[in-house]
């Protein structure tokens, strides 16, 4: 199963880091963090992957749809600490392209 | 107090039965008699007439026993007597089932020329020069062959000497690196698939074969539904008085031939010839219906997997349940085809495709949908038109996200578990197909009993053509008799012969007779409790020791030694007596760790038999303890009894047979001390030298056995 220990910065940038597997499962439960955070106003947003051990298509999906709405809502969304097998998946999809994964959290914004 | 003498009967090859009448160990009797062996000869006739007395006798004695004599108010020791009188009676008529078509087959025809044959040689961490004598020995059989080595240790030193002198060498392939050895039959069946010959010879490293071996017995797979064929084992460093009862002259003898009567030859492990064909047919048969079991019992779990994923399910996961629904009417898919008799490689090969399909259309939809959010995030999309490279993801990427590790269908994690589970690939073991039988630690028994339920034969030749080596001090002696014995209670449990289709009901009991008799340890230990609890605590668990007593039972135990000593013919029994009561312990431990290892998942606790004698400071007493305590318990309960006559407390019949019984009792108990001071062949030679003037004669017999040993 996943959790995720959400956070906000100082400088205002809401970290989500789902702990477990995001997948076909969970992936909704991505979303629905990043619309919660969004609905509260955190529109800059940083997921943090060093907890995740395992990412499929679907949970490329919902980091995506995430993206387009931190982006309508005049926000953003940045990965940091990939796993290797994250790093490998978004290679192959060539997301990485989209989504430049940086190695940590306080890097994403600076 | 029916089984001091009927518990004898068939402690298979671990009790042996008295010493041959020479340590070269020249079988007692005439080898084969001439003529027909169907025909029944007056011997067999005298035999069945003393097995129908002994049944009568025996059931005569024991309906009364329940119905009349049973002495309920000490039901604590009397029904518990009653049940081991009971088991020595079945122990006795399944020795007589046994012994009812003994059958002494004619001399096999000469094999014809041009048979292949592979010569085995298994060893697992004997001296070199042990092995080496055994394999240059089997290298100087005379019917063309080759010799292998079969070195479980994989010794680069063996392998140098065996190939120096044109020995094959074979050691486990890479295969079983991290996977389940299964001990000697392990090392077999690593063997047979780095050989070809149709048949093979099998010896263990202590038994120097006679270059005749293969011309005596080869001819007996002239018939095509041979599989097996089961020399002797004796062994030649073991003095007259076989203080270990390692050989074992009723078993490799009457016993043998009784079974082979009834098509139920026991394969023994070594000095034995083994069809290919069979143990390959064996092997095949067994993977398939291993694979349909764990196939359907793969279906089994899914069923329960899918509807359990679907259970809990969550909103907003359609798409889920959607897959789910469909890998379950998948599963319905694989059943129907299954039922119309498919084959199941087909089947679960179709299976898996079509569930990668289901994971394959699943990424697809999910790249598809990516793609759509990508292009309608504003800023992004021109960036991705000018590069081109999102555009599509192509199809080595869509495969890569849809393989089993990667699918979102792994979101359901058991259902991938259950996937790979319905492959029909044996990824736990080395080999798919394991034609010796891997249920037990003595794979011998159970992979003859799969032999006999797919119909094949086998046969008993009573010719010595092989010198053995036995175990030569109580600790290697011991071990060795436990792992026969954890062995065979292992192919009780795991494959009870009742419930083996294909076997004939004289072969399931034949089996049944030599797994019964391991079962002796719980009956010794009332046998040895009866008469202590009468003579300290007076209390009799018969109702009375009157004539109804007597008349029934002294005339069951006389004609069912009667019965012993006609079948045995000149073979003496007092040994195996001895000992089929005397190790009750390592007979208990038996049968407690084979049954935490099959039903509770215990280690066996299982070592390899000792091949040379084991270094010893001082004698192992420690190793018998359970008995001394008995024999010191029957002393004071003697004396105890004894004390109780002069205060006038005790009844003199009752107390004068339990004295007989004792003293029985001692008698039998007293083999482990001769076992524990046995110091070993060498030294009892040595010693039998200086005392005695023909040690000559002795001396010349060890000579060329050591010579034999060591045969260049």
């Amino acid at each position: 199963m996943i959790e995720f220990n959400n956070e906000t910065l100082a400088n205002g940038v809401g970290v989500i880091r789902p702990v477990g597997r995001l997948n076909m499962v969970s992936a909704p439960r991505l979303g629905a963090n990043i619309d919660a955070l969004i609905s509260d106003g955190t529109v800059r947003l940083v997921v943090d992957l060093a907890g995740t051990s395992f990412i499929d298509s679907s949970g490329l999906g919902a980091l995506i749809t995430g993206l387009k709405k931190t982006r309508q809502a005049g926000g953003d969304l940045r990965l940091a600490n990939p796993t290797a097998q994250i790093t490998a998946v978004l290679e192959m999809t060539k997301l990485n392209k989209v989504l430049q994964p940086v190695s940590s959290v306080d890097g994403a914004y600076s | 107090m029916v089984g001091l003498t009927s518990a004898q009967s068939a402690l298979s090859r671990s009790i042996g039965l008295s010493p041959a009448p020479d340590p070269i160990g020249r079988l007692p009797e005439p080898m084969r008699i001439q003529g027909d062996s169907r025909a029944m000869t007056t011997r067999q006739l005298i035999i069945r007439l003393i097995v129908l007395a002994t049944a009568i006798l025996g059931l005569n004695y024991i309906v009364w026993r329940w119905m009349v004599s049973i002495n309920w108010e000490a039901w604590w020791i009397a029904v518990p007597l009653a049940l081991a009188e009971t088991y020595s009676l079945l122990d006795s008529l399944l020795f007589g089932v046994t012994m009812w078509r003994y059958r002494q087959r004619d001399t096999p025809p000469v094999p014809p020329p041009g048979l292949t044959v592979d010569v085995f040689i298994t060893t697992y961490n004997e001296p070199l020069d042990l092995v080496m004598g055994t394999a240059r020995a089997a290298k100087d059989i005379t019917y063309p062959h080759r010799t292998w080595i079969l070195d479980d240790g994989n010794r680069p030193e063996l392998r140098a000497i065996a190939e120096a002198e044109g020995i094959g060498w074979i050691t486990r392939s890479e295969d079983w690196a991290d996977r389940p050895r299964h001990a000697k039959a392990g090392n077999l069946n690593n063997a047979l698939l780095a050989t070809d010959g149709e048949f093979m010879l099998i010896l263990d490293a202590d038994q120097v074969p006679d270059p005749r071996i293969l011309d005596h017995t080869l001819g007996y797979f002239n018939d095509r539904r041979m599989a097996l064929v089961q020399t002797p084992q004796v062994f030649v460093n073991v003095p007259p008085h076989d203080p270990l009862g390692s050989q074992a002259p009723l078993f490799y003898g009457p016993i043998q031939q009784g079974k082979d009567g009834w098509n139920a030859a026991f394969f023994c492990g070594s000095n034995a010839i083994l069809r290919r064909e069979a143990l390959m047919q064996l092997g095949v048969m067994r993977y398939v219906s291993e694979t349909e079991l764990a196939l359907n019992k793969a279906l089994r779990t899914a069923d329960k997997v899918v509807a359990r994923a679907r259970r809990q399910l969550g909103p907003g996961q359609e798409r889920l349940a959607r897959a789910l629904s469909t890998v379950a009417e998948d599963l319905r898919q694989v059943r129907h085809e299954l039922s119309e008799g498919q084959a199941i490689a087909d089947v679960t090969y179709r299976f898996q495709e079509r569930v990668d399909a289901v994971a394959r259309n699943l990424v697809a939809e999910d790249v598809a949908a990516l793609h759509a959010e990508l292009n309608s995030i504003e800023g992004l999309s021109r960036t991705i038109d000018v590069d081109g490279s999102l555009a599509v993801v192509d199809d080595v990427a869509l495969d890569r996200l849809s393989q089993r590790d990667w699918s979102p269908l792994g979101a359901v994690e058991t259902v991938r578990v259950l996937i790979d589970s319905v492959n029909a690939e044996k990824a736990g073991e080395a080999q798919a197909v394991m034609p010796l039988a891997i249920i037990s630690v003595t794979e011998d028994m159970a992979t003859c009993m799969r032999l006999h339920s797919l119909g094949w034969e086998s046969a008993y030749h009573h010719e010595k053509l092989a010198d053995g080596l036995a175990p030569e001090d109580l600790d290697s002696m011991l071990t060795q008799r436990l792992r026969w014995a954890q062995g065979t209670m292992q192919v009780m449990f795991r494959e009870n012969p009742l419930l083996q289709k294909g076997l004939s009901l004289a072969q399931r009991l034949v089996y049944l007779a030599t797994m019964w008799s391991y079962l002796t340890g719980f009956a010794a230990v009332v046998y040895l409790a009866a008469p202590v609890i009468y003579l300290v605590l007076g209390i009799l668990p018969v109702q009375s020791l009157n004539n109804d007593f007597f008349v029934r039972l002294i005339p069951f135990l006389v004609v069912n030694q009667i019965l012993f000593l006609v079948v045995g013919r000149g073979v003496k029994t007092w040994r195996g007596q001895q000992y089929s009561l005397a190790l009750f312990p390592t007979w208990i431990k038996s049968v407690t760790s084979a049954f935490g290892n099959v039903f509770l998942g215990r280690d066996l606790d299982f070592r390899v038999t000792p091949k040379t004698l084991q270094a010893r400071n001082r004698l192992p007493w420690h190793l018998v303890r359970p008995q001394l305590v008995a024999m010191a318990v029957l002393v004071l309960a003697a004396l105890v009894g004894v004390i109780r006559l002069l205060l006038g407390q005790g009844d003199v019949l009752g107390s004068s047979v339990n004295f007989v019984w004792i003293a029985f009792d001692l008698l039998i108990l007293s083999v482990v001390v001769e076992a524990v001071r046995y110091p070993g062949f060498d030294a009892w030679l040595a010693a039998a030298n200086a005392g005695t003037k023909n040690s000559s004669t002795r001396r010349k017999t060890k000579d060329s056995n050591r010579k034999k040993a060591v045969r260049p």
